[in-house]
């Protein structure tokens, strides 16, 4: 019997997790193939007509128009807080001559587009998840699938051009209102000269770094329209995500946690090739 | 590829089908821990009839209605829809077959951001040329003929649970369709609004003449609607004219059920 016993085919813990192992895999990949599908369509979507021009000028209006005083108040205390820590540790050198080129390059290339694709995320894309997620919920979605019409054209793509516009406009917004908050402090505040903060900075920064920053923003736009609409998208069959409201909750900071952390690493990637 | 047909001639002396389940399984779940949901299900769904699907929760009725409108896959067996292998078909067919299909969703499904007539509208805008004077008329007619009219400019949240239904019904019923399928139309409605539902459906089908598959709860009031009744139980399915038939079946846990869910005196 005992030997019976230790060739029975129960599996054991080993195969056990072996199994799992394997089924998170299939199931990564899976999610990855369907979110890769979802970006294809979303951009096939755009060209399909008819064109929805005024769902497009609505995003603009939610997403664009209504993030503006967020990142007011983002860029103008992050332009604040360089111009101090720059002007503190540019004057013991002496070369406080030097606070308008690093606060204007700071925000150009970097900070301008990275926390307004980060506050964009949090503001209009979760939103933009939530409302995804309970469309799908309710059958929304299906009902769309149903009537044979397209939610990607009718919904994803609309959204996906309005975050693209939106978010290099506001990375443009940002850059301005940090700059001058890093002039409202360093020169203002701290006695930097006036004349040497702007001409360093018209000298220095040239078009290579502006379109730096416009690349980068365009980037994190479609990055943060695709993972915030993908994950309320599918929110139905992502693994561990639970049911109903607390599946779209899940999703909802998947999503915003997923884009912020993306924006910030492909921005190292982004900077290494653009550089 | 044209799937435009409005119902499949089986055989030479059989009832046209508009749909045909052949051989059908599905199941859920991971391999170890696998929920089979249908198993070998064949069956036919007459053209221009009632058919009803009935069972217990979790049985597998709705995910019937989601492979007939190729939501899900079956994992084997075909499923035809207008002679059409639904879970074969490409993005555009697929596509140009719904375009037959009139859906009305457990929960309406409407749009939370449209009011009632821009839900009502939206198949005719989207899938029509009609001019927006010609959507006006049609959509103002709808909801004078389902006793919505004054309510058009109300948006889902701000109606009853019948009401929701009966948008949901108008828009379902846009593009005339050929093929009508109902989740629980009357789940959480009170027993005259359930009735309103049942007139407005009948009244309906014999103006459009589509073919109707309804899955619901309602048993054994549904049964009244039905040409035919489909009992779903562990995955298993059986087939029947009428509510007798069921009372009358040779097996046990059919007879079963009937005791159970139409109450031990019903005899159809």
């Amino acid at each position: 019997m005992d030997s019976i016993q230790e060739f029975s085919p129960q599996p054991s813990r080993l195969s056990k997790g072996l199994g799992t192992l394997g089924y998170l895999t299939l199931d990564t990949l899976a999610d990855l193939g369907r979110m890769g599908l979802f970006l294809f369509f979303a951009l096939i979507g755009l060209f399909k007509l008819p064109f929805r021009f005024g769902e497009v000028l609505k995003q603009l209006r939610f997403i664009g128009a209504g993030s503006i005083a967020v990142i007011v108040f983002t860029s103008l205390s992050t332009g604040m807080v360089l111009g101090l820590q720059g002007y503190n540790a540019l004057n013991r050198f002496g070369a406080d001559g030097m606070l308008g080129t690093i606060v204007a390059l700071s925000l150009i290339m970097e900070l301008g587009p990275t926390l307004t694709a980060i506050m964009v995320a949090g503001r209009a894309g979760s939103a933009m998840c939530a409302e995804l997620g309970i469309m799908r919920i309710s059958e929304q979605i299906d009902a769309l699938d149903c009537m044979a019409i397209d939610p990607f054209r009718y919904l994803i793509s609309p959204k996906f051009l309005a975050m693209v516009i939106s978010v290099p406009l506001l990375t443009a917004v940002f850059d301005v209102v940090g700059i001058f908050g890093g002039y409202l402090v360093g020169v203002e505040m701290m006695g930097a000269n006036s004349g040497a903060f702007m001409a360093g900075m018209a000298h220095n920064v040239t078009n290579a770094d502006i379109r730096m920053g416009l690349i980068k923003s365009l980037f994190f736009g479609l990055l943060v329209a695709w993972i915030c609409t993908g994950r309320g998208f599918f929110v139905h069959v992502n693994r561990g995500m639970g049911f109903g409201a607390e599946s779209v909750s899940r999703a909802t900071t998947q999503a915003v946690v997923f884009s912020s952390i993306s924006v910030l690493i492909s921005d190292y990637f982004l900077t290494s090739v653009l550089l | 590829m044209n799937p435009d047909h409005t119902a499949q001639t089986t055989a030479v002396g059989e009832v046209a089908a508009a749909v045909r389940f052949v051989d059908v399984s599905k199941s859920f779940g991971r391999a170890t821990r696998r929920n089979r949901v249908l198993q070998s299900a064949t069956f036919s769904v007459p053209a221009g009839k009632t058919t009803v699907i009935a069972g217990g929760s979790g049985q597998g009725k709705s995910v019937t209605l989601k492979l007939i409108l190729g939501l899900l896959k079956p994992d084997s067996g075909q499923i035809l829809v207008f002679g059409h292998d639904i879970a074969r078909l490409g993005f555009k067919a697929l596509r140009e077959l719904r375009m037959q299909f009139g859906v009305l969703f457990q929960g309406g499904a409407l749009f939370d951001s449209l009011s009632v007539f821009e839900n009502i509208a939206l198949p005719l805008r989207e899938r029509t040329e009609l001019s927006e004077e010609e959507i006006r008329h049609k959509v103002e007619s709808t909801l004078e003929q389902l006793g919505l009219a004054g309510h058009e400019d109300k948006f889902p949240a701000q109606l009853s649970g019948g009401m929701k239904k009966r948008v949901g019904l108008a828009r379902a019923l846009q593009l005339e369709p050929k093929l009508l399928l109902f989740d629980e139309p009357t789940t959480g409605l009170d027993p005259v609004m359930t009735q309103e539902i049942y007139e407005l459906f009948s009244s309906t089908q014999k103006r459009l003449g589509y073919t109707a598959m309804i899955v619901s709860h309602d048993v054994p009031q549904i049964f009244k609607l039905a040409d035919q009744i489909i009992l779903l139980n562990k995955g298993e399915l059986d087939t029947f004219t009428d509510a007798a038939q069921i009372v009358h079946s040779s097996k046990e846990p059919i007879r079963e059920f009937a005791r159970t869910v139409m109450g031990p005196g019903f005899t159809g």
